[in-house]
């Protein structure tokens, strides 16, 4: 299994080394540089700060700098907030967003997979229909709605929670439940299918003609099955949620790593940008291979390698 | 097993309905049935009988949109309407079940030694350890080889066989009153089909349990039952001992059925008739691409087949599942790659790719297995039927088509009226007759029959039979007839290849090989699949 | 050979119904939907609102109303009775007249004034200088010219859905952004349809390692972040609302392209294509009669409900300013504007919300009934 894990890592590297390089060349391409948002800078100073980013190189050659620091672990200067490099900003908001994302994802497992299964062994009751609309909810509404709806009903209007900024667990609140919900939903549906299609195979019909007990049929001979296809969404999902959301960040004020991209990218600020790129691709590479590891532990048919 | 022997297993009155969108439909309308100690019972019946039904109602294991009413009584205990958790200690533990489908019936995720502890465990009140030891004991009370080394494996690492095999285990475990099996076999090759009836025979013996048998196959019942209830449309229309049904059957239906085995021979052809097909020395091997440091794999699904197929005649290919027949078959007509000659009327058409096979097509037709399959789902029973005519005649106008379909469905027994319909308002006979009527519009000149009459019950089989006879002779069609059904074969052709995990083990006149099988191979198909009594009844006598 | 449950009702069916194509079962079965038949009555509406909506407006989406920024959503004309009393106290005033009684009706005001000295018709000046006030006229005047009764005409402006940060009626801004988002939701899907039928097909139909190749290329893009890529595809080609399509639509491809594939390669395998090999049909042929109409009711299913996606990364991008320009606009842009008005101004972040919100739910709820109707093994 070890080797199969470092195998995997392997052949993680050029998949990465392809993204950097896509995102690389993509990012220098287009129009703009990250210094034309500061108006009338003198073309004396310009051009210093150019040579300090290396950007009056050839592209090829920023490229092959760039990797070389890369592999010293160097993810470069900010361009844009240039008192701290990448790996400080990183570090900084990667933290929160990991919170954030880990409590969400822990609010969705728990409750998903608890909404799903009711629904399931209640199959076209109250409760089923309920669990379903609950979902189709989760599901329909955007992020960007729900953050400034919640905010406003609970931060403004009623005044229970705080309505936007970071420290203290009440503040974690409404971001967590802006981020978990969409992803109830998802997993409450996911589990709620393969959970029917599992109470109606071949094998559970033996277990009850064994007159094994209902817990049993349901814990040993349904979850186990039911949850494969919530372990092969959750790799990706989980990912993109412990790497922050941008309008969650935004909206309620939060220090995580989202915004950076999309600000990063907006200002052209190429190393951030980068930055974010690869934490972003080695979490879902990682993700990736959790899923893979625990889809062969859960289903002896599959095996590594 | 005289008449005095005590009744544990009393069904009254039974009655089956499901809910369906377009109302109720009753799939059992008052049967009463009884099992006494130490019988073996048989149900027989064709498919919608309602056969499976009873069985699962009286268990508690109806879909969710089935209602039962009536009284299933064991040793005076009413099941239907116990409450789960009583009803929980009789099943399992003194009425157990095996089923049909031994590939999907033990759940995939745990060991084999889970699955046989489980209901020890949960009836018994067993420990692990002992559990375990008795779980070791019943693999080898059902002959599975290497019985400790199985115990920690899945179920996906066991033939279909060796999973009846453990099912067999499980249902025997905690010493049941009564052993219910519905179609355990019908999944299985016939000379497995044979040992695991065996087994269940010699487990009977042993431990005195009931057996009711729910079963299609006749042949199963003769050799292997006490006494019969036979089912038909959700009622018993006839029971009693099981040599009295089989040598004197009241009911039509029941005649009809012992009278549904194939029957008939085909005469040779003569030696004069000229070959149509000529095949030498064909292989097709199979070969997985090689991974990221897994190397390339191969698989020999048939190898340096030999055989030649002559003006109105037919060739029988015969074998179990992997045999590569169903291959073979294709092979033959160009749809897979393979290696060899093969030569159709003096041309030789190996290796001919999709354009340069296009003008060989209409005289090379193709019947497949599965007649749920084999049909375009989304096109009319006309169009499915003239798509060949599209490509072979692009001349005719849509009416001429329209007319040819016309004729074709009249050919194969249909009105013709049914070609602006679709597949699936059709039964498995009917469309086989429409998958037939596409091969015979475009009056070809050989046919290759892929078990075209194995998904259909016995009494449909011979009509597709009859039906596939009667054309052979108006058009003096060749036909290459591949099955694992050795009655039908037997009856359809006049030559017969027996073909063993890609190789041929024997092969001539069918007369010749059914009379004097050359090879222990096809001797014990034969008894497995003609004389299952005999071999049942010298599988006891070796073991006595 | 068996009779299994769910086999039963089938077998019992068989050949007593009247012919019926498989679509037009899957019609019928829709129809029965409650949920999805109220989603298409909806999304029609939502469509005729898009459509002719913005030209039925009784403002320009674009025209801005200096006087009225961010007044609430009313059902009552702008200007307030309340605010036009105070307007003609001060007017009358100016004029040095005193006021008599004031009459509104509608959209005309009728002014009373007197006045200790004879009044001088062109009074009307003082209304006419005001900017609540245009097209004053004397209607009649005493004998002894002291008393004089004016009629002026009072734009009243209705909001319901009330005003913006700049002054622009919230619900032509509503209407206009239904038409983008419509018209983004079927232009990118068809973009995101196009690309990934013929990719997913392709791949599917030649195999081998061609299919290889192809859907490596899916797999990396997939491992690109998505966001980052429609950030880049707009940072790339400006803030084009034309190529806005063309980038939400170049994004969405991959899961089509998937679907797709697994369809086709899974049709190949079916017996009723080698059996229309087997009739030597060409590869046009099987596409054109087997493949296609199978793998049609996935990709419709899978359509309706990449249209919420697409126009749901259309809002996203708009949200987060990415999206259509000023003074066009889109739901994202109003629910960001609404976010950031939300304290004082919070039907700013509700209509908008709201209208995104029931545009989605009609398109998931029609999706999901089309896929219950089309399988009917999924539920």
């Amino acid at each position: 299994m070890l080797r199969y894990v470092l195998r995997r890592l392997l052949g993680a590297i050029p998949t990465l080394f392809l993204v950097i390089t896509f995102a690389f060349f993509l990012m220098r391409v287009a129009p703009g540089g990250p210094f034309d948002r500061e108006r009338a800078l003198e073309a004396k100073v310009l051009e210093n700060l150019n040579r300090v980013f290396h950007l009056d190189r050839p592209l090829w050659e920023q490229y092959f700098y760039y990797l070389g620091n890369l592999a010293r672990g160097d993810l470069g200067p900010s361009f844009i907030y240039r008192d701290f490099s990448v790996q400080q900003l990183l570090g900084n908001g990667l933290p929160v967003s990991i919170q954030l994302g880990g409590m969400a994802l822990l609010v969705a497992l728990l409750v998903g997979s608890l909404l799903g299964c009711i629904a399931a062994l209640r199959q076209n009751s109250w409760i089923d229909y309920g669990v379903t609309a609950v979902a189709t909810f989760g599901i329909t509404v955007p992020n960007f709605v729900v953050a400034p709806v919640l905010s406003l009903i609970f931060g403004v209007w009623l005044s229970m929670l705080p309505a936007g900024g970071w420290g203290g667990p009440s503040s974690m609140i409404l971001p967590v439940i802006t981020l978990a919900l969409p992803q109830v939903a998802i997993v409450a549906r996911l589990i709620r299918g393969s959970m029917i299609e599992a109470l109606r195979s071949d094998h559970v019909r033996t277990a009850r003609a064994y007159g094994l007990p209902m817990r049993m049929i349901v814990g040993v001979h349904s979850l186990r099955a039911a949850c494969l296809p919530v372990v092969s969404y959750l790799g990706p999902a989980a990912a993109a949620l412990l790497t922050g959301s941008v309008v969650v960040e935004t909206i309620f004020g939060l220090p995580g790593i989202g915004r950076y991209f999309v600000q990063g990218a907006l200002n052209r600020d190429y190393t951030l940008v980068m930055g974010t790129v690869i934490i972003i691709a080695v979490f879902v590479v990682i993700f990736n291979l959790i899923v893979d590891l625990l889809y062969a532990a859960l289903d002896p048919r599959v095996r590594y390698d | 097993m005289t008449d005095t022997s005590e009744t544990i297993f009393d069904i009254r009155d039974i009655r089956v309905t499901f809910a369906t969108p377009d109302g109720a439909v009753e799939a059992v309308r008052g049967v009463d049935m009884n099992v006494k100690a130490g019988e073996t019972v048989a149900v027989v019946g064709e498919s919608g009988s309602g056969k499976s039904q009873i069985m699962m109602a009286a268990m508690g294991l109806l879909a969710s949109n089935g209602r039962v009413e009536g009284s299933v009584t064991y040793r005076g205990q009413e099941l239907i309407g116990m409450p789960r958790e009583k009803l929980n200690r009789i099943r399992g533990a003194k009425v157990t079940m095996i089923f049909q489908e031994p590939m999907t019936s033990l759940d995939p995720l745990y060991t084999i030694e889970r699955q046989i502890s489980e209901p020890l465990r949960v009836h018994g009140g067993l420990s692990a350890s002992a559990a375990r030891a008795r779980a070791l004991e019943l693999l080898k009370l059902v002959h599975i080889p290497d019985p400790e080394r199985r115990l920690k494996s899945y179920p996906h690492e066991l033939s279909g066989g060796q999973r009846q095999r453990v099912m067999i285990a499980m249902a025997l475990a905690n010493d049941p009153d009564l052993l219910i099996a519905d179609e355990p076999t019908t999944a299985l090759d016939v000379t497995i089909q044979a040992e695991i009836l065996g087994l269940l025979a010699e487990l009977q013996k042993k431990l005195g349990t009931s057996i009711l048998f729910i079963t299609h196959d006749l042949t199963i019942v003769e050799a292997f039952a006490d006494r019969v209830y036979v089912m038909q449309h959700g009622n018993v229309v006839e029971e009693g001992k099981t040599e009295d049904i089989f040598q004197r059957p009241t009911r039509d239906y029941t005649k009809m059925l012992l009278a549904a085995e194939p029957e008939g021979s085909k005469p040779p052809v003569p030696d004069t008739a000229p070959i149509l097909l000529d095949a030498n020395d064909v292989s097709v091997t199979f070969s997985m691409p090689s991974g990221f440091l897994s190397p390339r794999f191969e698989l020999k699904a048939v190898q340096n087949v030999t055989l030649s197929l002559r003006e109105g005649q037919t060739i029988g290919i015969v074998g179990e599942s992997g045999s590569g027949k169903s291959t073979l078959g294709r092979a033959l007509l160009q749809l897979l790659p393979s290696e060899g000659r093969v030569v159709y009327q003096g041309t030789p058409i190996q290796g001919f790719d999709r354009a340069a096979m296009r003008p060989y097509r209409r005289n090379l037709q193709m019947v497949f297995q599965d007649p749920f399959g084999s049909l375009s789902p989304r096109m009319t029973v006309g169009d499915i039927i003239t798509e060949g005519l599209l490509v072979h005649e692009p001349q005719m106008t849509r009416r001429e088509r329209e007319e040819a379909a016309t004729q074709a469905l009249r050919e194969v027994g249909l009105e013709p009226a049914v070609r602006n319909r679709f597949p699936h308002e059709f039964s498995g006979g009917q469309r086989q007759r429409i998958a037939i009527a596409r091969a015979v519009v475009l009056k070809p000149t050989v046919i290759v029959l892929d078990e075209p009459t194995s998904a259909l019950d016995r009494s449909v089989q011979k009509q597709i039979i009859a039906l596939l006879r009667d054309i052979q002779a108006r058009y003096r069609l060749s036909y290459i007839f591949i099955s694992h059904d050795l009655a039908v074969v037997k009856a359809l052709s006049d030559y017969t290849i027996v073909m063993r995990t890609g190789r041929v083990v024997e092969e001539g006149p069918t007369g010749d090989v059914f009379r004097a099988p050359a090879s222990e191979y096809t001797r014990d198909l034969m008894e497995a699949a003609f004389n299952l009594k005999k071999v049942l009844s010298r599988q006891a006598s070796a073991r006595a | 050979m068996t009779d299994i449950a769910t086999n039963v009702p089938e077998a019992a069916a068989d050949g007593q119904m009247a012919s019926r194509s498989l679509w037009a079962t899957a019609l019928l079965r829709l129809r029965r939907n409650k949920a999805a038949m109220a989603s298409l009555c909806l999304l029609v509406i939502f469509i005729f609102a898009g459509v002719f909506g913005p030209m039925l407006a009784p403002h320009h989406y674009a025209k801005v109303y200096p006087d009225f920024v961010k007044v609430p959503a009313s059902l009552e004309a702008y200007p307030r009775e309340d605010a036009i009393i105070p307007e003609i106290e001060s007017v009358v005033t100016r004029a040095r007249l005193d006021l008599g009684s004031v009459e509104l009706d509608g959209s005309t005001l009728r002014v009373e004034a007197n006045s200790s000295r004879e009044i001088d018709p062109r009074v009307t000046r003082y209304f006419d200088r005001s900017d609540l006030f245009s097209n004053a006229r004397v209607v009649e005047q005493s004998s002894n010219g002291r008393s004089i009764v004016l009629a002026a005409d009072v734009e009243r402006l209705h909001f319901i859905f009330g005003t913006d940060a700049n002054g622009r009626d919230l619900l032509a801004r509503i209407l206009i952004s239904v038409r983008i988002s419509l018209m983004i939701g079927v232009l990118a899907t068809g973009v995101a349809l196009l690309i990934g039928v013929l990719y997913g097909a392709t791949a599917g139909f030649l195999g081998g390692r061609i299919d290889n190749a192809m859907m490596r290329v899916v797999d990396i893009l997939y491992a690109l972040p998505f966001t980052f890529f429609a950030i880049l595809l707009v940072v790339f080609f400006g803030r084009n609302i034309v190529l806005m399509f063309i980038a939400v639509g170049a994004v969405e491809w991959l899961d089509m392209a998937r679907i797709v594939r697994g369809q086709t390669i899974s049709l190949r395998r079916r017996e009723f294509v080698q059996a229309a090999e087997a009739l030597g049909v060409n590869s046009g042929g099987i596409l054109r009669r087997h493949i296609i109409p199978n793998t049609l009711g996935p990709v419709i299913v899978y359509m309706t409900l990449l249209i919420p996606k697409v126009i749901l990364l259309e809002s996203f991008l708009s949200f987060l300013g990415l999206g259509v320009q000023e003074p066009l606009t889109s739901l994202g842009v109003l629910i960001s504007e609404g976010a950031r008005n939300m304290r004082g101004a919070a039907y700013m972040l509700l209509y908008p919300s709201l209208a995104l919100t029931l545009l989605l739910f009609a398109l998931n709820f029609l999706g999901d009934g089309l896929r219950d109707a089309l399988d009917p093994k999924d539920r």
